[in-house]
């Protein structure tokens, strides 16, 4: 029989954020580099930024993601560029709204570097320890408990566990507690959640098998290179040189799909066993086989772990298949016929919290300084993590400091569609960041997360003065580029038509500015240097930007008159106090649901699920009329 | 749903046989049992429901106002999809209005117009589409305008503008496909695959939109005003399209001195005629203030009718007259061919082309004029059976939205512009139209995303 630990008061602290994955590191060190004495509990030192699945950071919107934390003067984004092996700008043949960063990181280094920024972080100490429970005490603080015996007060709570809350592994009839790939699950503190009213749930993600590199044939593969020339994803690196690694793609067979038919009833989401919802974007194999039945082969990515493993992850293969028919169905892939695995595949189930029960502060509603970032909520993905992690930590900053909380919204940030889904709408799976999921993309670009965010983040204290001194120079390279080309004066000479015949542009007529000639389609910055004698030299970054802005000013300027619209709505605040019962003739469904979501403006209540226009309008005049 | 109880008479005001007096909401049960007596005079129990029950109302002194067929409609199989308790009462406007006094009296409120539709909207019986066509019915004022709005009611128009939606959309989770997983092999969307959609569908929202003109002179009635000289026969082919003697109608020039308004359905056709004074020089006040107004009306009007009299020559003022309306739908009358023909029109070889030849008189040709009207207005048919016509200014504009939408994609197509950019304003193309009927599809895209396309780690 276990003796009872005895417990002890470790350490009082601002804030304890109980997790040390992407969003605990960014809710840490933010609260930590804005004076708050913080302390980081994890399972194991040795997952600090774990990548318990796949080896990337970025990709489409999530790159977005990535810039705007860098921003806002977060860390994943230099992290990220001190440790890739492989990086791609997605999307370069569309327009500029919609390129992403993705880039292979090593993970073993992405960890260690990770972990060598929060233990040099002043103000911020960590602690192995499972946190076991959270008790709130009257004065508003919060006693957490460990497995350890000790606790901490802290004024403030973060929770960002991840994957970790019951977290229960599937494989076949094979099912066991455990957290991410082997690590140990968090089986306590989901009761204590409960306790303190929270509402949970269960999600289910999966990771597919990693395969040892010298089993494969990479003959049979497309190989895949990364770019000529890198672009990092933070504001502060201008260049990254590195030697790059490659990855291939492949396909699976119809032997592949015979496999999986002939052991579905082996497959515990096909079996019944796990229940929970899963991503539709990362469907299992089962899942793209019986859904899409009619495809006679199926795509998949062979991506390095690191640069001194020879552990390949095998992205688009997630399964929940018995270990025994994963060998068979691995090896009849085209190139993996020797196939190796090393670690199998997966399916995990976890505990979560229903994301509505949060503010866009990323407080929880019920209780004031108990923040939720990352997975727990709802969310799939590291970057997603970490962006929340990052506005829980800041939010954690402004509430300790009475001020108000910082709310990024819909037109501002990717960061802001994220979090305004996650507690708005709420999901009904992990959610995963796309673009698609972006009113205003034009605005939203990669390419001016810095101009969007920066001046924010060095308001709130988390930008340094190094960063805000970079931001401010190429802000002042480009308005003056883009000033200069304004003033350059193009008039209709037989020399300067000539030029632009050559071009295979039409002739002027009249005179005009070379900022408005740049507007024809056949015209760009590099191909009208010969119109532009005194052309300064500038970094390619600065001429993509300019040029950006130039060809879809139209657009864009488009786009900021829908953002002055939606803006209306937003700017209407709901006062926090108010009583939905008193507001007569609102429907019952809406009414409930306004007082479960408890929206801070018109804007984000009209995009709540029952909700109607009807019941904004009645809300308006409501508010209209109540003025006092 | 909604907390009050509303009630309204159902019926059209006037002298019916019957009136119905309906009650919507949370109390209408209660209400009933406090307000009906069955036919031995007793309150009752139970009111089963979807049934009619003989016996009476009476007011807050219990005493009786009338005898009554009462029903009840339990929730949410109803029109608001509440509680739903109709009474059938007699018609005149005392036993109704008593009838709706003690039922306000025993907690409801009276509806306002069209709030009955409103709550069956609100509480997502039918769409916006739907609602707006009820309010149509109500408003509507010639039978094709009433069976358009049946139609819309049907969910006819929704349907087409879904359809629309759905081929756009379909476009749009693909291209949304290849940005967010660029790196999967799925289709590309190509420039050329949205130039041709916006290059099929555009013509089917013009299509509507110019239906729209259809629509609105089936709900208003074409605006006809008759012109001619004085005692060319204007009253009398008036009168003769409203088959009464209306206008008076007399020998002596002048006699129509100010404009005389009708609404007639001509075999469905509706027209809003306007009969004018005749038009000539003239000393006399009165008669010149007519000549005047007659002018004006011609500014407003969709179609004139000019009237000619065979029996006399061309004169000043009938020049005068074709040149006031020359870009105006004229219909050419020479009127009186009983008499003989002094009318030379070789002058104006068109209208000597399409003159209607009639005598008023004898009843002769006059078919003709209608045919002319259907030709002019309706290209030769009027059939609103299948197709969707536009009757609702709203969705009219919403319409013209959604088409220059697609009109920006395609010169956005011609300004060498990335699928990503025809992208925002396919997206407007929907969103536009999806106000039409009340279609939010920022999900449904998501959605639609996941359903068709294989892709994820």
């Amino acid at each position: 029989m276990e003796d009872k630990v005895k417990e002890f008061l470790d350490e009082s602290v601002d804030v304890l954020i109980i997790g040390a994955g992407h969003a605990g590191c960014e809710a840490a060190l933010a609260t930590a580099r804005l004076g708050l004495k913080t302390i980081m509990l994890t399972l194991s030192l040795d997952a600090i930024a774990m990548m318990p699945c796949n080896p990337n950071i970025g990709g489409t919107a999530k790159g977005h993601l990535v810039r705007e934390i860098d921003a806002l003067g977060g860390e994943m984004g230099l992290n990220i560029d001190k440790t890739m092996i492989q990086c791609k700008m997605l999307n370069r043949s569309k327009g500029p709204a919609v390129h992403s960063l993705r880039a292979q990181a090593d993970k073993k280094a992405y960890h260690a570097e990770m972990k060598k920024v929060v233990e040099n972080q002043k103000n911020l100490r960590l602690i192995q320890a499972e946190a076991t429970k959270i008790e709130l005490k009257d004065d508003g603080s919060f006693k957490v408990y460990t497995k350890l015996g000790s606790y901490y007060r802290a004024k403030v709570v973060i929770v960002t566990t991840g994957t970790y809350l019951k977290g229960r592994i599937y494989m076949g009839e094979l099912n066991y507690s455990s957290g991410p790939d082997g690590l140990a699950p968090a089986n306590e503190l989901s009761d204590s959640l409960m306790d303190l009213g929270i509402e949970l749930r269960k999600f289910k993600t999966g990771s597919p098998a990693r395969i040892h590199s010298d089993s494969l044939n990479y003959e049979k593969m497309a190989i895949q290179h990364g770019d000529d020339e890198i672009i990092p994803f933070s504001f502060m690196n201008d260049e990254i040189n590195i030697e790059q690694v490659p990855c291939y793609i492949t396909y699976t067979t119809n032997e592949t799909h015979e496999i999986i038919r002939e052991n579905l009833d082996r497959s515990p989401m096909y079996s019944g066993v796990i229940k929970s919802i899963g991503p539709r974007y990362c469907p299992s194999l089962e899942d793209k086989v019986v859904k899409f039945a009619d495809k006679d082969r199926h795509q998949l990515f062979v991506e390095p772990e690191g640069r001194y493993t020879k552990e390949m992850y095998i992205q688009g293969m997630s399964t929940s298949l018995p270990y025994e028919v994963q060998i068979k169905m691995y090896r009849s892939m085209i190139g993996f016929e020797n196939a190796e695995i090393m670690r199998p595949a997966y399916a995990i189930e976890y505990d979560c919290i229903d994301p509505t029960q949060l503010k866009r502060s990323l407080e929880l509603i019920s209780i004031k300084n108990l923040f939720f970032a990352g997975q727990i909520n709802g969310s799939s993905g590291y970057e997603e993590a970490a962006a929340q992690g990052l506005i829980a930590g800041i939010n954690a900053y402004l509430s300790l400091n009475n001020k108000e909380a910082f709310v990024l919204d819909r037109s501002e940030a990717y960061i802001g569609v994220l979090i305004d889904d996650l507690v708005t709408k709420g999901t009904d799976e992990p959610y995963r960041m796309m673009t698609s999921r972006a009113e205003y993309r034009l605005i939203l670009r990669q390419d001016n997360a810095d101009e969007r965010l920066t001046e924010k983040g060095y308001q709130i204290g988390l930008v340094t003065e190094e960063r805000y001194k970079r931001f401010k120079d190429k802000k002042s390279r480009i308005d003056n580029e883009i000033d200069r080309l304004k003033n350059i004066s193009i008039t209709p000479k037989e020399e300067t038509n000539n030029i632009l015949d050559e071009l295979g542009s039409a002739p002027l007529k009249f005179p005009t500015n070379l900022y408005d000639l740049l507007k024809r389609p056949e015209l760009n910055y590099e191909n009208t240097v010969a119109l532009d004698q005194d052309r300064p030299v500038l970094r390619k970054e600065t001429k993509d930007y300019v040029e950006t802005v130039i060809k879809y000013e139209g657009y864009i300027n488009k786009q900021f008159k829908q953002v002055e619209q939606f803006k209306k709505l937003e700017n209407k605040k709901i006062p926090s106090h108010i009583n939905y019962d008193e507001v007569g003739s609102l429907r019952i469904e809406a009414r409930q649901a306004l007082n479960r979501i408890r929206p801070d403006s018109i804007g984000q209540a009209s995009r709540i699920a029952g909700v109607s226009p009807a019941d904004i309008n009645v809300l308006l005049i409501y508010l209209m009329t109540n003025k006092k | 749903m909604f907390d009050d109880t509303i009630a309204a008479v159902a019926t059209f005001p006037g002298n019916a046989g019957i009136n119905i007096i309906r009650i919507s909401g949370n109390n209408a049960l209660k209400i009933a049992h406090e307000v009906f007596l069955d036919k031995n005079k007793q309150k009752k129990k139970t009111f089963k429901n979807r049934y009619l029950h003989y016996g009476y109302i009476v007011d807050k002194d219990k005493k009786i106002i009338d005898e009554v067929l009462i029903s009840y409609m339990k929730a949410p199989n109803t029109y608001t999809k509440e509680d739903v308790v109709e009474i059938n009462c007699h018609g005149g406007i005392i036993s109704s209005k008593k009838i709706l006094e003690t039922v306000l009296y025993h907690g409801c409120r009276p509806a306002e117009r069209g709030e009955f539709t409103k709550r069956a909207f609100l509480n997502g019986r039918i769409d916006l589409a739907q609602a707006e066509a009820v309010i149509d019915i109500i408003n509507s004022k010639t039978d094709y305008s009433h069976e358009i709005s049946l139609n819309h009611l049907e969910g006819r128009l929704s349907k087409q503008i879904n359809s629309v939606i759905d081929e756009i959309m379909d476009l749009l989770a693909n291209i949304e496909v290849n940005i967010d997983f660029p790196e999967y092999d799925e289709d590309e969307i190509t420039i050329e695959k949205v130039q041709e959609l916006c290059n099929k569908l555009l013509p089917e929202l013009n299509k509507l939109i110019k239906t729209a003109d259809t629509g609105k002179i089936l709900k208003e009635g074409i605006k006809t005003v008759i012109l001619g000289k004085p005692n060319v026969g204007k009253s009398s082919l008036m009168n003769f399209l409203l088959n009464e003697n209306r206008a008076i109608v007399t020998e002596i020039p002048g006699t129509t001195r100010d404009t005389i308004e009708e609404f007639v359905n001509i075999k469905g056709v509706p027209l809003r005629i306007i009969d004018t004074a005749g038009i000539r020089e003239t000393d006399d006040k009165v008669e010149k203030i007519g000549v005047e107004k007659a002018l004006e009306k011609v500014k407003e009007a969709d179609l004139v009718i000019m009237v000619f009299d065979s029996s006399k020559e061309l004169e000043k003022e009938d020049e005068q007259i074709l040149d006031y309306i020359k870009n105006k739908k004229v219909i050419y009358i020479r009127n009186k061919t009983d008499l003989e023909n002094k009318l030379d029109l070789s002058s104006y070889k068109k209208i000597e082309k399409q003159v209607i030849n009639v005598s008023i008189l004898q009843n002769l040709g006059l078919e003709r004029i209608i045919e002319k009207i259907e030709e002019l207005f309706f290209q030769g048919h009027l059939n609103v059976g299948d197709e969707p016509i536009i009757n609702n200014v709203r969705h009219k504009n919403l319409l013209i939205n959604a088409k220059n939408s697609l009109e920006e994609v395609l010169k956005s197509i011609d300004n060498n512009m990335t699928i990503d950019f025809l992208e925002i304003d396919l997206k407007d193309t929907v969103e536009q139209l999806g106000l039409i009927i009340g279609r939010s599809i920022s999900d449904d895209l998501i959605d639609k995303i996941f359903d068709e396309f294989c892709i994820g780690k």
